[in-house]
């Protein structure tokens, strides 16, 4: 039905799109400039669908701007897959996802190449249910891979103790709590797994839904939230403006420099500022930060995106989307940690900068 | 058997239709009435054939978008608990089983209950009683499920691990039954039967108390003239007499329970495993279409989806014809 209901969009705005969209999806040589068309659309808000981890930044930068400037955007916070199976069929002007697009997703894509545009950053933070426990634990990635691999199964483990002399450990059975839809929270933290536990790569691997080995699956942050408050012993994993906003206890898990670190918004920037200075002049941004170098880099970290094609045969709306692009990144920016999500390092948007420049407005590819 | 069979007189009566009069010579306001008549039946014609036609479409579309999944497994989709979303490989033996154990419980717990509550509303309550009770357990139906999921979530689950599961399983002594052993986590199959048995509830005990309500004063009368005490007047006169209606109500419950999806997602515990004991968590096939449908990675998994979907379609007009023909064939008993 939502198939039926999604292609039935799709044929609308196909039709209603100007002739320089068909010009693009035939291929033509013909040079007629779009000029035409983008009279007619010049103030049709831009659209845009996808993730729904960032839609409360999105949702605050889209008022902001539409009061600033007049220019509306309506972003549907549908999920990163559907955002990207939008945007592949050119049914939005933008896409949204929490996990970057797999090569045969941006070769699908029917509008040519694909940007992704690093906006915000967020984490994904260790929560329990130990009464028993008031210090902030110690975990490190291979022991939560054995944990949610089924492996360690009881709180007073001897690897557990080890990383937490002192800790009062009960002799409870750990209950494993991970998500049951498909999310982008999943696929960083399953992301981080793969990288740092031989065992969880070997077995469940990446993704936004993977088939976990052993526990019960909640519906959401807050379904995970609410089966580990409800059972003692249980661990899980949330994103971190969750965690904030519910003030719930989260360990502190080793990074790639051996240091434990908390989840909070400056250990995650400083993640990705580890990342962005070795990042190569040709990256196409499409990249993990997970168990990032640095010693204050909190290690479940990740980027969110917004996908927009290099090519935007529109040019009102093409020249509005890098406008507004431009705002945030710099301005909109200045809202993230007022909203629990970590701000880009200063680096990455000044690279960020040059790579809007390239992209081609009122063009066809 | 000792059926009081007064009823089929009754029962005749309600179907006899009146003799048409003879037709005197045709005018013109005839001539037009004719033709409105059949411009009448033209349409309840097509308002009926759309329901068909709409269950016909839906069924094709989603039979379409499945069928990449189902050619790819064949029949191991529903035979296998293989789901892997990022080895692509999909079986959805759990949540079928799921679906039709967390229903099946659901319906061994309400029935009782919701026959007990229509028995007692239109036998035995007093009439100050009546509108009140009848009110608030049609009320349950009203509740939204995502409200049922909150509240098992953060009332009915703790009670359950803490108290009910320990107490069935230790104290009982049911834990050497694989049904009631294993570890009590809280969300598990259990938990989402209870859930649906409150949700299936009201509809049951409506339909029940409204076709005890339509069976004729005489049943109850000629019952009582042979002696019989009160109890024996419900289970030998009026009972039998509605028992195709009570089996429809039922069914009517089970299609809710089926179906379910926000509340059973709260409570089950999500997991794709095929579990002896109703403590452990399970996964029904509405909550799996639920919980994945949005972040659906790859076409496949999709279209996997989607074949839950259709499976899910198929069940449920299963059940609908077996119960059909329960009602058929207990109306033609009597």
């Amino acid at each position: 039905m939502k198939i039926l209901a999604f292609a039935t969009t799709a044929a609308i705005t196909l039709a209603a799109c100007s002739p320089s969209n068909d010009n693009t999806r035939t291929d033509s040589a013909s040079t007629s400039q779009p000029a035409a068309a983008s009279t007619g659309t010049s103030d049709a808000p831009l659209t845009g669908a996808g993730a729904t981890f960032p839609y409360p930044i999105y949702s605050k930068w889209f008022s902001d701007y539409a009061a600033k400037t007049g220019v509306k955007i309506n972003y549907q916070s549908i999920g990163s897959g559907g955002g990207i199976r939008q945007l592949s069929e050119q049914t939005v002007d933008f896409g949204a996802s929490d996990a970057p697009m797999s090569d045969d997703e941006m070769a699908s894509a029917k509008g040519g190449p694909v940007q992704h545009i690093p906006t915000v950053l967020g984490a994904v933070c260790i929560t329990y249910n130990l009464p028993e426990v008031k210090q902030t634990l110690n975990i490190t990635g291979d022991l939560i891979g054995d944990i949610f691999l089924g492996k360690v199964t009881k709180w007073n483990d001897p690897r557990i103790a080890a990383l937490n002399k002192g800790v009062p450990l009960p002799n409870r059975d750990i209950v494993v709590v991970h998500r049951s839809d498909g999310s982008g929270t999943s696929y960083v933290f399953t992301d981080y797994l793969t990288t740092v536990s031989a065992g969880w790569k070997g077995g469940p691997g990446k993704g936004k839904d993977v088939k976990w080995p052993v526990g019960l699956g909640g519906k959401g942050n807050e379904g995970v939230t609410g089966q580990v408050k409800q059972t003692p012993g249980a661990i899980g994993y949330v994103e971190l403006a969750y965690a904030r906003q519910n003030k719930l206890p989260t360990a502190a898990v080793r990074n790639a420099a051996g240091k434990f670190v908390e989840p909070s918004i400056d250990a995650v920037t400083a993640a990705a500022a580890g990342v962005v200075q070795k990042l190569p002049p040709s990256s196409d941004y499409r990249i993990s930060i997970v168990n990032a170098p640095g010693a204050d880099a909190y290690p479940i970290s990740s980027f969110t995106w917004i996908l927009l094609y290099k090519t935007q045969p529109n040019a009102a709306k093409g020249k509005a989307l890098l406008d507004f692009l431009h705002w945030a990144l710099h301005d909109g920016e200045q809202l993230a940690s007022s909203l629990d999500y970590a701000p880009m390092p200063a680096l990455l948007v000044a690279r960020l900068d040059t790579t809007l420049a390239t992209i081609r407005v009122g063009a066809t590819p | 058997m000792t059926e009081f069979v007064a009823s089929d007189a009754a029962e005749a009566g309600v179907v006899a239709t009146t003799p048409t009069p003879a037709r005197p010579s045709r005018s013109w306001t005839e001539i037009g009435s004719e033709i409105g008549d059949r411009v009448y039946s033209w349409s309840i014609v097509g308002f009926a054939s759309l329901v068909p036609i709409l269950l016909l479409t839906i069924f094709v579309a989603v039979g379409v978008a499945a069928w990449p999944a189902l050619r790819e497994f064949g029949f191991s989709f529903v035979t296998s608990s293989d789901w892997d979303p990022v080895a692509k490989h999909f079986g959805a033996a759990p949540a079928i089983y799921g679906t039709v154990v967390s229903s099946f419980l659901a319906l061994v717990i309400a029935t009782p209950l919701a026959l007990g509550v229509a028995i007692f509303l239109s036998e035995f309550a007093p009439s100050w009683l009546r509108q009140p009770v009848a009110f608030t357990v049609d009320l349950l139906a009203a509740v939204p499920s995502v409200i049922y999921g909150v509240w098992g979530m953060y009332v009915l689950v703790p009670v359950l691990r803490t108290t009910v599961m320990p107490f069935l399983r230790d104290t009982l002594h049911l834990g050497v039954l694989p049904l009631f052993s294993g570890v009590a986590y809280g969300p598990s199959m259990f938990a989402a039967g209870l859930i649906l048995a409150i949700m299936c509830l009201p509809y049951i005990s409506a339909v029940t108390r409204e076709v005890l309500a339509a069976v004729p004063r005489s049943q109850r009368e000629a019952a009582l003239a042979l002696g019989a005490t009160r109890w024996e007047v419900i289970r030998d006169a009026v009972i039998p007499y509605a028992r195709s209606g009570i089996i429809g109500g039922i069914m009517l419950g089970l299609g809710r329970a089926l179906g379910e999806t926000m509340a059973v997602t709260m409570l089950i515990g999500n997991r794709h495993e095929i579990a002896a004991s109703l403590f452990a968590p399970g996964y029904t096939m509405a909550s799996l279409i639920a919980n994945e449908f949005s972040e659906a990675t790859g076409d496949l998994h999709l279209s996997a989806l989607m074949a839950v979907g259709f499976v899910l379609l198929l069940v449920t007009f299963l059940v609908n014809a077996v119960a059909r023909w329960l009602v058929w064939r207990t109306a033609r008993e009597r």
